[in-house]
């Protein structure tokens, strides 16, 4: 007995390391990452007061003196003006026009130390719809806000949730275009994919070896060097527009570089092999007197196939295409140097908020996105794997 | 039945055209002698490899590739393979969810990673340092050694461990004189797959290095992105015989270890 609780000692201690080294760098940026996307910490923080007088306002009636005293204190110890810029800006983003509203009033309030009539300084301050935007920005410190804008819905200044006005919401479609094209990027690596893999199964000897290897080194290849050698065929004066001219089959160029066609075109190169190698191994382990004992019955081969082959390897095929499908989604590199602008995914506008214009409650709330539906889709191939290795 | 060979033939010549082309066609591109990354190529020369190695951004980039990529490596492998030797006790509570969960971070895409780790590192003072690049590479790098040990502790027979045991072995030397090596091919694989990991990631570089620790990969996402010169392909000229080489090691080390297990 001791002797095996001296084992699952050792074999704790030899796991824990990366445990925690996975804790730190995997679990936590990842926590961090969601926090961020419904946190508001920086107005909440900053102006307590103002938090605690507004928590008793109905949000409808006009601002009270009550009101203005607080803020006036508030914005009066709050010293660096980062935290002012971090206020602004989540300000602003709920009701525009705070920008210049907040420079006036904090520049009037650390002139002045007396008592300050915020009205005379901006005639704004009389109007509920900024009081309505502090509120929401000090109820809590947790807000929904991002996750709504994430697929294009806010709340209105009532607390509704509504859908936003077309001029400001690009999320859906671009989550609907990053469906688009991990679609069609399964679609098209499963018509190349499963023929591929049936030929390889069918072969024998060196035959199938080399089959399996033209799939095998592109996947060993680093994916820069893949898209990069994209980018060179692809281009107008690549070797795939001149060799259609030289058949004649064009006069002028196809355009192929920086649109959808070459995006789908590379992402499927890139990703052919997680189709090929699931369908392949299910094929193989398919007797393969089975297509034979269907003819004999008098099937033609197609409807053998039909019936017989594609059946049992529909495993395959949903493994690959998951897999496929999951890690399209999630897709950069590919996009952002073969695509156009209107071929940006999901991952390139989460890299865009964060890098582009620090806005790290956007860019969290659409990693969620992302990160949710590829877990979904992981989860439903790990099942279906491990159903596979039960029944072997 | 010809008929359907013929089509067979003539698919399997244009998929596998379609999979070898691109790696085929980059590599004369290397040795151009034109400033443009295009055929047909004027002149050969290795004006190009000379730029790799004397300009200092790609210079510098080969260097700050390397040294992640041994910092990674050495990181990666020792957790990765700890880790598949310790959950070799099935008895350990978890081992299931934890054998999962050591393979979500090739599951989760980089750009959400990036950024949760963009935002951590400001704060525990690892942005743009070596040592943050390090962290972030080795956590996508850990899930391939740890499947390759795993993978190729399953083939090593607990009884031989157990008879060190009995022969008087203390853990450590029977964990040092037979486990190890007997796990050696899957360690080298881990090995290598840690390092070719580390070389090729762009994304997580972009969100967590500066300036100063741009990499080999970061350098060509960037040249690529805005202002294409056929240094790019000498670089991937380098990339793909790394990769030849790495695969010849991975294929030496098990077929050697293959022979050792027959004799």
């Amino acid at each position: 007995m001791r002797i095996a609780a001296g084992k699952r000692l050792a074999a704790f201690c030899l796991v824990a390391p990366l445990v925690v080294f996975l804790v730190l760098f995997f679990v936590w940026p990842l926590a961090t990452m969601m926090s961020n996307a419904v946190s508001s910490p920086g107005a909440v923080q900053a102006l307590p007061q103002t938090g605690e007088v507004l928590a008793d306002w109905d949000r409808t009636s006009p601002p009270t003196a009550d009101m203005q005293a607080a803020l006036v204190e508030d914005l009066r110890a709050i010293e660096d003006d980062q935290t002012v810029g971090d206020i602004t800006r989540q300000l602003n983003s709920a009701k525009s026009g705070f920008r210049t509203l907040m420079a006036k009033t904090v520049s009037a309030v650390r002139e002045d130390t007396g008592p300050i009539d915020l009205v005379a300084i901006d005639k704004r301050w009389s109007q509920v719809p900024f009081w309505q935007a502090i509120a929401a920005a000090t109820a809590s410190p947790y807000t929904d806000r991002n996750l709504l804008a994430a697929v294009d819905l806010a709340r209105s200044p009532t607390g509704e949730i509504v859908s936003l006005p077309d001029t400001r919401s690009a999320n859906l479609a671009i989550l609907q275009r990053t469906f688009v094209i991990a679609a069609g990027t399964t679609l098209a690596c499963m018509l190349i994919g499963y023929p591929y893999a049936m030929v390889a199964a069918s072969c024998t000897g060196w035959k199938r070896q080399a089959m399996l290897a033209a799939v095998l080194l592109p996947l060993w290849t680093s994916l820069l060097v893949r898209t990069a050698a994209w980018f060179i065929l692809l281009q107008d004066s690549g070797l795939i527009n001149r060799m259609l001219q030289a058949l004649g089959i064009i006069d002028t160029p196809l355009a192929l570089l920086f649109n959808r066609t070459g995006v789908i075109i590379a992402m499927t190169h890139v990703l052919l092999p997680f189709m090929v190698l699931p369908i392949f191994s299910v094929l193989i382990a398919i007797p393969s007197n089975l297509m034979p004992a269907a003819a004999s019955l008098g099937a033609n081969p197609l409807r053998a196939f039909w019936r017989v082959l594609l059946p049992l390897s529909l495993r395959g095929v949903v493994s690959g295409s998951l897999l496929v499908f999951m890690t399209s989604i999630g897709y950069y590199i590919t996009p952002a140097l073969i695509g156009g602008p209107t071929d940006q995914m999901i991952s390139s506008v989460i890299a865009f908020y964060a890098t582009g214009t620090a806005n790290w409650g956007m860019a969290g709330a659409l990693g969620i996105v992302l990160l949710v539906a590829t877990i979904a889709l992981y989860v439903v191939y790990d099942r279906l794997s491990s159903s596979e290795g039960q029944r072997a | 039945m010809s008929m359907l060979r013929v089509l067979k033939i003539v698919f399997a010549v244009a998929a596998m055209t379609f999979l070898l082309a691109p790696l085929v066609a980059i590599l004369p591109l290397a040795f151009t002698s034109s400033v443009f990354l295009n055929y047909p190529v004027p002149g050969y020369s290795t004006r190009w490899f000379a730029e790799l190695f004397t300009a200092d951004v790609w210079r510098r980039a080969i260097i700050n590739s390397l040294v992640i990529g041994l910092g990674v490596t050495v990181l990666a492998t020792v957790l990765g393979t700890l880790a598949a030797v310790g959950l070799r006790e099935r008895r350990l509570p978890f081992s299931g969810v934890l054998r999962t969960a050591f393979l979500l971070p090739m599951v989760v895409p980089a750009v959400v990673l990036g950024v949760g780790m963009q935002l951590l590192f400001v704060r525990m003072g690892l942005a743009n340092s070596y040592l943050g690049v390090i962290f972030a590479h080795s956590v996508i790098a850990v899930p391939f050694v740890f499947v390759n040990v795993s993978a190729a502790l399953q083939g090593v027979d607990t009884r031989v461990e157990r008879a060190a045991a009995s022969l008087g072995a203390s853990p450590i030397t029977t964990f040092r004189r037979v486990t190890l090596p007997l796990a050696t091919p899957g360690i080298v694989s881990g090995a290598v797959f840690a390092f070719a990991t580390s070389l090729d990631e762009v994304i997580l570089t972009l969100f967590v290095a500066g300036p100063n620790q741009r990499t080999l990969a970061r350098q060509m996402f960037s040249t690529i992105r805005e202002n294409i010169s056929p240094a790019i392909a000498a670089a991937a000229f380098l990339f793909i015989v790394g990769t030849i080489l790495a695969a010849t090691i991975v294929m030496l080390v098990r077929w050697k270890s293959a022979q050792r297990r027959a004799a």
